[in-house]
């Protein structure tokens, strides 16, 4: 163990912590100011505070450098406005699942705390309470990186609920990363839906006054709460300014992007639709509701999804298939793998686990019956996925197993469309990303 | 004045210079651009959260509810102007400016850099907020008043150009965003306008020694605090000419003076509590007025106000006095968008009518010759705010003077921008990772320490022969590090000096420009040979007219060196054609002879050259 730190010593001597006022005598010089957390990639010897100006300094300390507590600071307490339920207007649940719609700055110490119950969220967003009666629950705190199958079947069970206890449409609060696994996973889970289930996310996080959380989640509201349909749709920024939402179809959208406002794009099929601040417009007609909420099989965690490329090797493909029941391969072009690795492919599908092929371009369907390669694919009984997207394929594939009794069935239940996920016929829609306002 | 007497006024400057190192927080260049192939809209949104407890300046803007739109190129600006990006790590060249600075004058760099945010909404940052790290605290500079301490140098990103500014709109471009601002901030320990201007020649100075200044207009901003006894602090933003600053200064002085008198004055017939909270509607009363402004604003559907400013009669002031509350009200209002108020001070005018005035002295219930109103013909939201602002500033009058933030202006005057900023409106930017300041960092920067003008000019006196005349202003200039460069690169120093600082202004009194590079390459050109000195000025200037480059305007020219044989030949060619002549009065000759070959040799041999080639060719003849 290393030993602790000049800093370490200094603030647990005068039992300071992050947000009291401290003064600081280091090398002839004195600072005053509040005492903030530590940022991760400070170094150990250093303390960081922040001074009467607003500006935080870090300051490297030694042995014979002193530190005094001098107050503790009443913390900040986020503002809350008690929403006025009003009979007017539908109820919406809103699912939280971490990642952070709204968010509330602590000034003392700049950390950033979530608004998370109905009174924060009012005060944080109360455009979205002029659409709806918000009624808030947390389902799980995560990021969308840490979530697993596990998690979407909680997030259906939390619809399931929602749904009965009367909400007329459910919006979804989820980290962007892999929003689009979940709003596929969710699509399949229901084969009736009785309103609309929303995810939304925001791209740049909610503790800037230029974030997208706030107007992403209103546009998510006023479609849950005014629109009769019944499927799983994502909302998000149509482009970079705020001033459109698209509507993708799950299982269509895909994040396209690391850090743009408008990274889900939909490929191989155009939006459903698109809000604008005073409507809200269809370009496909929108399933309708259901009466009842009706389930539809669930999901195994059994499936693997990886990537063909130049130096793939035989143990890399089995390792990938190893106990799994299902393995999708994102394969070049048409829906291609390195030629010496199809016996492989054989021998896993041999043993069992059900191999289908997509592919790495994204846009488009794949077909087995251009190259020989393809043919051999076929021959060795891989499944192509035409134009579901790689991840789509992967998630429908967990769901087909995880639902199926045999093999036989889980490859019609893959094959055949569910939800939007897949056509036998290829859109014309091909989003070439680029401009603002283009 | 005895020894203790308080100051009659306290400034502290605050100087913003942009860097040349590229931009702060991504990899663009810092140049400006008139492309504009992206747009944007957006709006800000600052939640109850970003506005603290205390953040009287956001919500000052947040009031206003503006869409801004955002016209950029990818040549100046990428995602991350956009905001489209989280920032990379802060420039590393920029941040050793700050410390070489830092060094410069004696002050205490921090340990780690840590980027903070600070809230802005006016639209001029994407983000909502200007990044900005507190580089080094307590250094010192010499005046001739006195030591002035430093209280802070930090870094931060430039804003975005605005291009247009409406009551709901904005538009910036977003090319100026993010370029990287020295910014020294002076102890309020400057007491005289000269002194003002002195330290903020001798920071300005220092800075452009680092050669990491950018050169030209906009790209240096000074910003002033003033109070006096009894006054309160007033910032003065964006003086950019340092002349202007000691007017500054004085104006100020006299504004804060005129409001302490007030105050005194206003106590005598009015009281803040009668200042009601709420404008009163009057626009039946302007029905069939003849004031166009009225009558224009009408007829776009808004609305006319008014503000009862009971026992404010006579305190207002008319367009004969120098410093008036009215202007001041007038300042409050236009910070909500209106194009400013009427009050009764100065009414009746602009074609409002005594009956009007009296009729809107009814509907308030206030008595002509004792209170004042102020009118505002606005959108009616627009005009509310605006009113509800006049109030909060007529109460302010009592108490003398408010703490604001002030814009400069060209004739040294200044308008009310927004409450003077609190200090709480800063956190953690949480993208850009602290940066630390190592003593072997520091011990680097401290052996390169750029060299002050005075010990620039000596070593150009003493090691290049340059007289003191050409030396001083040279060295003090903002070409120095141009002069560097070409004496570095061999160029003899007095042609590299007459080059700099004689011949490019005089080509660019034609009204073009002469870069940096283009200076090089002729001055490189002449020492080359390819020409000679005389011609500079006529290369550089055909060059800048036509975008080309030196060597293509020396062949438009038809310049273009010759070898002393080839001259001789034209030489001798002259003094044939001239025989009887150089006959007739022999080295008498020699006058009009020169002045045909130099006729002919301008720019491609030397004077004296041409000088010793005719006396020979003469001498010839005749010997």
């Amino acid at each position: 163990m290393t030993p602790p730190s000049p800093v370490d010593r200094l603030l647990d001597e005068e039992n300071a912590e992050p947000g009291d006022r401290v003064r600081i005598q280091t090398q002839g010089d004195t600072y005053e100011g509040i005492l903030m957390p530590r940022h991760a990639f400070s170094g150990q010897d250093t303390l960081v505070v922040k001074l009467e100006s607003g500006y935080n300094l870090g300051l490297r300390l030694t042995e014979d450098d002193t530190l005094e507590r001098l107050e503790t600071p009443p913390r900040t307490e986020p503002e809350t406005i008690p929403p006025e339920p009003r009979e007017d207007l539908p109820t919406v649940a809103l699912l939280g699942t971490g990642g952070t719609i709204a968010s509330f700055v602590e000034y003392r110490t700049g950390a950033v705390y979530p608004a998370t119950s109905p009174d924060e969220l009012a005060a944080a967003v109360p455009e979205a309470f002029e659409h709806a009666n918000i009624d808030p629950h947390v389902v799980f705190e995560a990021f969308s990186e840490d979530l697993t199958p596990t998690h979407w079947l909680e997030l259906a069970d939390a619809i399931e609920n929602a749904f009965n206890d009367g909400a007329q449409g459910i919006v979804i609060t989820h980290g962007t990363d892999t929003l689009h696994y979940t709003a596929t996973a969710l699509s399949l889970l229901f084969n009736q839906l009785p309103g609309p289930v929303v995810l939304v996310g925001a791209q740049r996080s909610s503790d800037r006054p230029s974030s997208d959380a706030a107007t992403n989640l209103t546009a998510a509201v006023r479609l849950a709460a005014n629109e009769r349909i019944g499927e799983v749709t994502i909302v998000m920024h149509e482009t970079m300014s705020d001033t459109t939402w698209s509507i993708h179809a799950a299982g269509r959208a895909r994040k396209m992007h690391t850090s743009r406002r408008d990274a889900f794009q939909s490929l191989n099929h155009p939006p459903l639709g698109r809000i604008t601040p005073n409507e809200i417009q269809w370009d496909t007609q929108p399933h309708p509701p259901s009466d009842e909420i009706q389930r539809h099989g669930t999901i195994t965690d059994a499936v693997s999804l990886i990537q063909s490329y130049p130096s793939l090797t035989e143990n890399e493909l089995l390792a990938a298939a190893k106990n799994q029941q299902g393995l999708v391969l994102a394969g070049t072009g048409l829906g291609h793998i390195r030629n010496d690795l199809i016996p492989t492919l054989e021998t896993i599908i041999d043993e069992g686990t059900l191999v289908t092929v997509a592919s790495q371009c994204l846009n488009g369907r794949t077909n087995l019956y251009v190259y020989e390669n393809g043919r051999e694919l076929v021959q060795a009984g891989c499944i192509p996925t035409n134009d579901m997207l790689p991840e789509t394929a992967y998630v429908k594939l967990a769901w087909a197993l995880g639902t199926a009794d045999t093999t036989e069935e889980a490859k019609t239940l893959f094959q055949e469309p569910q939800a939007r996920e897949t056509t036998p016929r290829t859109a014309y829609h091909y989003p070439t990303g680029g401009n603002a306002d283009a | 004045m005895p020894e203790n007497a308080p100051h009659p006024v306290k400034c502290g400057l605050e100087v913003h210079q942009q860097l040349d190192t590229g931009k702060l927080f991504c990899r663009c260049p810092t140049t400006l651009d008139e492309e504009t192939t992206v747009e944007i809209t957006r709006r800000l949104r600052p939640t109850h959260s970003e506005m603290g407890d205390v953040d009287t300046a956001a919500l000052a803007e947040a009031r206003k509810g503006r869409t801004y739109h955002y016209e950029a190129s990818p040549h100046t600006s990428c995602l991350v102007e956009a905001d489209e990006e989280p920032p990379h790590p802060i420039n590393e060249d920029a941040l050793n400016t700050v410390l070489t600075i830092a060094l410069l004058t004696n002050a205490n760099p921090v340990d780690e850099v840590h980027t903070m945010r600070k809230i802005v909404i006016d639209g001029s940052n994407t983000t909502g907020f200007q990044r900005t790290a507190l580089v080094a605290t307590e250094g010192s500079i010499e005046t001739s008043e006195g030591t002035v301490e430093l209280e802070a140098m930090a870094l931060e990103e430039d804003a975005a150009r605005i291009m247009e500014r409406g009551q709901h709109q904005a538009r910036y471009r977003l090319d100026r965003l993010g370029i990287p601002l020295i910014e020294i901030a002076t102890a309020p320990q400057l007491h005289s306008p000269e002194q003002v201007r002195e330290a903020a020649l001798t920071l300005g100075t220092m800075i452009r020694a680092t050669g990491k200044a950018k050169r030209g207009l906009g790209t240096i901003r000074q910003d002033l605090n003033i109070s006096i006894p009894g006054g309160a602090r007033v910032e003065i933003k964006g003086v950019q000419d340092l002349d202007m600053l000691p007017e500054n200064v004085t104006t100020e002085k006299a504004r804060q003076e005129f409001l302490i008198d007030l105050a005194s004055r206003l106590e005598k017939t009015a009281h803040p509590d009668n200042i009601p909270n709420e404008p009163t509607d009057v626009t039946r009363l302007f029905e069939d007025t003849n004031a166009n402004v009225i009558t224009n604003a009408l007829d776009a559907g808004h609305t006319v106000h008014a503000l009862a400013l009971p026992g404010f009669h006579g305190h207002l002031g008319t367009k004969d006095d120098e410093h008036r509350l009215g202007r001041e009200l007038a300042g409050y209002a236009r910070s909500q968008g209106t194009r400013g108020l009427f009050h009764t001070d100065e009414l009746p005018a602009y074609g409002i009518t005594e009956n009007e005035v009296n009729a809107v002295h009814d509907a308030l219930g206030t008595t002509p010759g004792e209170d004042a109103f102020c009118l505002v013909a606005a959108e009616e939201t627009t005009a509310r705010n605006a009113l509800d602002m006049v109030a909060h500033r007529a109460r302010l009058a009592f108490e003398g003077v408010p703490e604001e933030t002030r814009q400069a202006l060209e004739d040294g005057s200044t308008r009310y921008l927004r409450p003077l900023s609190g200090s709480a409106r800063m956190y953690p930017e949480t993208d850009v990772p602290p940066a630390r300041v190592t003593s072997d960092r520091l011990d680097a920067l401290g052996e390169n320490l750029p060299e002050m003008p005075e010990e620039k000019a000596q070593r150009y006196e003493e090691e290049l022969g340059l007289n003191e005349e050409v030396a001083g202003p040279l060295a003090k200039s903002v070409h120095a590090g141009l002069f560097d460069a070409l004496a570095e690169e061999g160029v003899d120093a007095s042609l590299a000096a007459s080059a700099i600082l004689q011949i490019r202004p005089q080509v660019e009194s034609e009204g073009v420009t002469v870069s940096d590079d283009l200076l090089r390459g002729g001055v490189l050109a002449v020492e080359e040979g390819a020409f000679t000195k005389d011609a500079l000025e006529e290369v550089l200037l055909t060059a800048a007219q036509e975008g080309s480059t030196v060597d293509e305007a020396v062949e438009s020219l038809g310049l273009g060196g010759l070898s002393e044989d080839e001259a001789r030949e034209i030489v001798e060619e002259i003094v044939e054609g001239s025989s009887g002549l150089v006959e007739e009065r022999g080295m008498g000759a020699m006058g009009a002879l020169m002045g045909q070959a130099m006729g002919r040799l301008r720019g491609k041999v030397e004077g004296e050259t041409v000088n010793r080639l005719v006396r020979e060719a003469i001498q010839e003849r005749s010997g």
